[in-house]
């Protein structure tokens, strides 16, 4: 199946319902790894917004990723309470075990404020990280 | 008026009849009920400092400057978004406000560069007016941090250019873009300290996103982040002028802001009761061909069209004209002579024209540009309703709830009124197209037709039939409306006469091409829906049935009620900024001013009582006519002001044999045009923004055009308005015409036509403007026709008439050689024949005419986007580039008509409406097939056009 029909699987299976427009950019992202230009307004065109309004909404979310990038994630929580736990103390090391290879971003919270520093790789969610169980998640990435 | 800005409340008007009393500041205020704080407060002639306000946009509450406090209500809520209420006290003058403004100007302040005095907006900036409303004094974090300085300027935009740098990201432009123009073409990009105006995607410039250039986003910043360039390169303005818009039938008011005698920047007037504050490409922007180095301003003369122009001065070229035309009346007779009225000048220079044409040449011979767009529907809706009009004003679509768009492409053509429709649209209106070609308004961003009835070219009345026989047949129709308003004879007849099942939509689609059940829910939808209205464009009467199908729209307005209310109506929408007005003015050879005929003896009694002179009875000839005449050698001079009928006129090769028959053509316009190559006597004219007047717009409304600069066309201060040049003229044949000013000549059009009775310029300065008619009856105009009944009959009490209107198929049919439907059309950035428009930066979205073409038809012929192709009618042929598009059926082609390099008109035919003789331009056979190079009328014609165009250099002085 081409991009182009894939693309139209998605924007099909989702329209119609209310409010399609973020199921269908998750959906994309999840698909191509990233929801670029043509796929704005493609989507664009399906839903009868402008281009503009999607890449408003694509650019305001960090979640979205407008050019595709392979290297695996690690999202570092580095709001109030994993800095209150100590998470602020992993990041020189964190850095350095991520090196070009794993994209470590950081996130404001992932719910889990009582079993922090928290990191998460996917779906899944890692809590209680120290700098040796930080260091092995990401070469693990 | 000098150069203040206009007054700014905030947030906008509720129009609510309620008021409520509250507290401001210690002072007793009373509101409209519904409106915001802050706009309460402006109101009350008190400003709460604001950034992201502006009362032409909803309320937004990002700035966090107006925040106000108010007794019984936590923290600082923004007065923008916080509702009146009885009894509420609010303080906009607080310590602790005071304070927390100032916090949140120095924020603003820190990532804004501090270049005022070298910037375009000193002076005239409302960042800089809020620093100083709230007293900042420093900026405690300095300018070293994190800022958007240095960003590139987007100069994409030929007349507006943004500088990131300078943008408080308000949101203001793209609020505009939203809700004002409904194109959405901006976003904020990114979040927080990141955010930035977008135009369109990531890689994106203003040109080339899906910004159509309104302005709307430039006049609602509110600093220099989007500026006009023309204020980049002149400077602030030092006065503003309120004019009417001289493009199309909408008629914007403008204020022209002046430096001197320089035009700096038009801005949409918000008063302006037309365009409410909004203004399209055209209006804005495109107003540069006025100081073009093609504008001619001088006279010329030559004794033959092979020879070069010679440049005199006035008296020469008016006694060379004068004399032609008198020996020629004396030779030929004065039915030899004749004349053609400018839509696109004012009622009074276009009355002065048809009484030079009666009065002075002593004929009929008098005709207008309406005669090839919208005759058919001054025709068809004085049959059907009386008066030769369109029924309400532009605000009455605010309150449709079905709009059938018909033959029209409102955001192309009449792009200002088409925001307010869509503005409609996305409140839930529902919206039907019947147009041969997917027009914009059938799907964009937010909008969406319930139903498109793609028919084939020159179908419209068996499509309207069809409707009109699902109304009668399914029982929709409104029949008190009927018998209390209509003549129910005629109603009878005409509903067994659709009832037919030959008329059914089933029994249609086969020429139509429209599936029956869409035109059944059409029908139904239109009848049912509530407030129904008809707007339609020349896609309706530019056909050998445009009367008809004029007249068969009538009879679907009446048939279902929807007549004489707000919301309701038929609309014709109108191409030229005056074309109702040429048409009011007696333009047509049989009709004097007011629509009234030539035969009438008491009404010519009128008119020769106050001309002093004996007119002809016998109305005159039509613009084809007076070509048919030219080349039979009867016809033998023509005084054109202000139109280019070699290239708007059906069948170009008929039009310029009939010019080259005339043995004296006057040529009054801006420039050497395409008409100009036969002419004997140039004129140069005036533009809008060099002469006093009145233009009125499509719903009527007479509004004034104020002079804002000296006429080009003389010394400083000799210039001459086109009502001069006409005067000067008719003095020049002897008949002592002594008018010092429009406004006299406003006053004898008000001593004739009943319609105008109560117009006055001085009416119109305190009114602002009028819709006809104004007189006993309706001191105040008439926004809504038809209210209390119909007007039709000499005592303008007689009743709606039905017509039966007959399908009738073309004469121009497809077949093997010519197997392709044309139709034509315009785009948003150039303005008819491109006179105007071709000589400004607007050709960036469009330099040449492109023919659109299906891309089963473009396959079979081996065509791709972007070739050159031959397009050849039994008329003519001429080429083009092709693009390749579903916008138009397979079996129909499209092409716009605004460069004279592709001449479309030398492939439409000389079929024209059987009641009016307004050519068939939207429909004509023809084939296309690839081609390597111009056509050969193409190449002798660019030959021919630059020979014509010689101006014989000065002789060297003494």
């Amino acid at each position: 199946m081409s991009r182009a029909q894939r693309l139209a699987g998605i924007i099909a299976a989702h329209n119609g319902r209310e409010g399609p427009l973020l199921p269908i950019l998750h959906a994309v992202q999840a698909a191509f790894g990233c929801i670029d230009r043509e796929a704005e307004a493609e989507i664009a065109r399906a839903l009868n917004l402008s281009r503009a309004e999607v890449h408003g909404v694509v650019s305001f979310y960090h979640d979205f990723r407008q050019s595709a990038d392979p290297r695996p994630e690690v999202q570092l929580c580095r709001a109030e309470a994993c800095q209150a736990r100590g998470a602020e103390a992993l990041v020189p090391a964190a850095e350095a075990a991520a090196g070009e290879r794993v994209r470590l971003t950081v996130v404001h919270c992932l719910g889990l404020c009582s079993v922090g520093p928290n990191a998460r790789v996917g779906d899944d969610l890692f809590a209680r990280l120290d700098e040796v169980g930080l260091v092995r998640l990401i070469g693990a990435a | 008026m000098g150069y203040e800005r206009q007054p700014d409340f905030g947030t906008p008007a509720t129009g609510s009849p309620d008021t409520v009393t509250l507290r401001i500041d210690g002072r007793d205020v009373t509101v409209p009920a519904g409106v915001s704080v802050m706009r309460a407060a402006a109101l009350a002639g008190s400003a709460i400092p604001r950034l992201c306000a502006t009362d032409n946009l909803s309320a937004f509450g990002s700035c966090r400057l107006c925040l106000v406090e108010v007794e019984g209500m936590k923290g600082t809520p923004a007065s923008c978004t916080t509702p009146v209420a009885e009894g509420m006290v609010v303080r906009t003058r607080t310590q602790r406000l005071e304070k927390l403004r100032r916090g949140v100007m120095e924020l603003y302040i820190s990532d804004h560069p501090l270049d005022c005095l070298t910037c375009s907006a000193n002076g005239d900036c409302e960042l800089q007016d809020q620093a100083a409303a709230v007293g900042l004094r420093d900026v405690r974090y300095g300018h070293a941090g994190e800022n958007h300085l240095g960003l590139s300027v987007d100069r994409s935009n030929p007349y507006f250019a943004f500088d990131p740098a300078k943008c408080v990201v308000c949101s203001r432009c793209v609020r505009a873009c939203d809700e004002v123009q409904g194109t959405f073409a901006l976003t904020i990009a990114g979040r927080g300290f990141a955010s930035t105006v977008s135009a369109g995607q990531a890689g994106d410039d203003f040109l080339g996103s899906e910004c159509v250039s309104c302005g709307a986003c430039v006049q609602a910043c509110p600093t220099a982040a989007l500026q006009e360039k023309t204020v980049e390169d002149i400077g602030k303005p030092e006065r503003a002028v309120v004019t009417t818009c001289a493009y199309c039938g909408v008629g914007c008011t403008f204020r022209a802001e002046m430096r001197g005698q320089q035009l700096v920047r038009m801005v949409p007037w918000k008063d302006g009761k037309a365009n409410r504050g909004h203004s399209c490409v055209k209006g804005r922007f495109a107003w540069g061909y006025a100081n073009h180095r093609d504008r001619i301003t001088s006279p010329m003369i030559r004794e033959a069209v092979d020879r070069p122009w010679r440049e005199v001065s006035w008296d020469e070229a008016l006694s060379f004209a004068a004399g032609r035309l008198k020996a020629i009346k004396a030779r030929y007779g004065a039915r030899a002579l004749g004349g053609i009225t400018s839509s696109r000048c004012t009622n009074e220079e276009t009355f002065l024209v048809q009484k030079l044409v009666r009065a002075g040449f002593g004929t009929n011979n008098v005709d207008t540009c309406a005669r090839v767009c919208h005759s058919p529907t001054g025709y068809g809706l004085k049959t059907t309703f009386g008066a030769s009009a369109g029924t309400q004003d532009f605000d009455s679509v605010m309150q449709a709830d079905v709009i059938i768009v018909m033959g029209a492409n409102p955001t192309d053509a009449h792009p200002v009124f088409a925001s307010r429709m869509k503005r409609r649209l996305r409140q839930g209106a529902r919206l039907i197209v019947i147009d041969p070609r997917r027009i914009d308004l059938v799907r964009s961003p937010h909008i969406e037709a319930a139903h498109h009835l793609a028919l084939q070219p020159g179908t419209n009345v068996a499509v309207l039939t069809a409707m009109a026989h699902v109304v009668v047949t399914e029982g929709l129709t409104d029949e008190d409306f009927i018998r209390e308003r209509c003549e129910w004879d005629a109603y009878q007849d005409w509903a067994g006469f659709v009832s037919d099942a030959r008329h059914s939509p089933e029994a249609l689609a086969a020429v139509t091409r429209v599936p029956a059940e869409t035109v059944r829910a059409a029908a139904r939808l239109y009848a049912t829906g509530g407030n129904s209205a008809i707007y339609y464009g020349l896609g309706v009467t530019e056909h050998s049935q445009g009367s008809s199908t004029v007249m068969a729209i009538a009879n679907l307005a009446m048939a279902t009620g929807n007549i004489g209310r707000a919301g309701v109506g038929v609309n014709p929408l109108r191409g030229q900024n005056n074309v109702q007005g040429s048409c009011d003015m007696g333009s047509f050879p049989h009709e004097l001013s007011g629509y009234r005929h030539i035969s009438d003896a008491s009404v010519r009694a009128l008119f020769e009582q106050d001309w002093g002179v004996a007119l002809d009875p016998e109305p005159g000839l039509r613009i084809p006519n007076m070509l048919d005449a030219a080349i039979d050698g009867s016809f033998r001079a023509i005084y054109i002001q202000g139109e280019d009928i070699l290239q708007s006129d059906p069948d170009t090769a008929h039009v310029a044999a009939g010019l080259a028959a005339m043995d004296c053509v006057i040529v009054h316009d801006l420039f050497l045009n395409e008409t100009a190559a036969y002419a004997h006597v140039f004129l140069p004219g005036s533009t809008f923004l060099e002469k006093d007047g009145t233009f009125t717009n499509a719903e009527r409304r007479i509004q004034l055009v104020r002079k804002v600069m000296e006429p080009a066309n003389g010394p400083d201060g000799q210039g001459l308005a086109d009502w001069q040049v006409t005067q000067a003229l008719a003095n020049a044949m002897g008949l002592g015409w002594n008018y010092t000013h429009p406004c006299e000549i406003m006053d004898e059009i008000a001593r004739l036509t009943p319609a105008f009775a109560g117009v006055s310029h001085a009416r119109l300065e305190e009114a602002g403007s009028l819709q006809w008619p104004v007189n006993d009856a309706c001191p105040a105009g008439l926004p809504i026709m038809h209210a209390e009944g119909f007007v039709r009959g000499p005592d303008g009490k007689g009743k709606g008439r039905f017509v039966v209107t007959d399908y009738v198929p073309t004469d121009e049919k497809t077949g093997p050689r010519y197997p392709l439907l044309l139709t034509t059309g315009r785009i948003l950035s150039q303005y008819n024949v491109g006179t105007q428009t071709r000589r400004t930066a607007n050709v960036v979205w469009h330099d040449e005419d492109l023919l659109e073409i299906h891309p089963s038809d473009a396959e079979n012929r081996g065509i791709r986007t972007g070739d050159r192709v031959r397009l050849a009618s039994r008329k003519g042929e001429t080429t083009l580039r092709a693009e390749i598009t579903d916008r138009v059926a397979p079996g129909v082609v499209y092409t716009t008509f605004h460069h004279p390099g592709t001449q479309a008109n030398v492939v439409t035919t000389e079929f024209s409406d059987w009641a009016t003789n307004c050519p068939e331009y939207k429909v004509t056979a023809v084939q296309v097939t690839l081609s390597n190079g111009p056509t050969q009328w193409q190449e002798d014609y660019a030959g021919r056009a630059a020979g014509a165009r010689r101006i014989a250099a000065a002789e060297p002085g003494e």
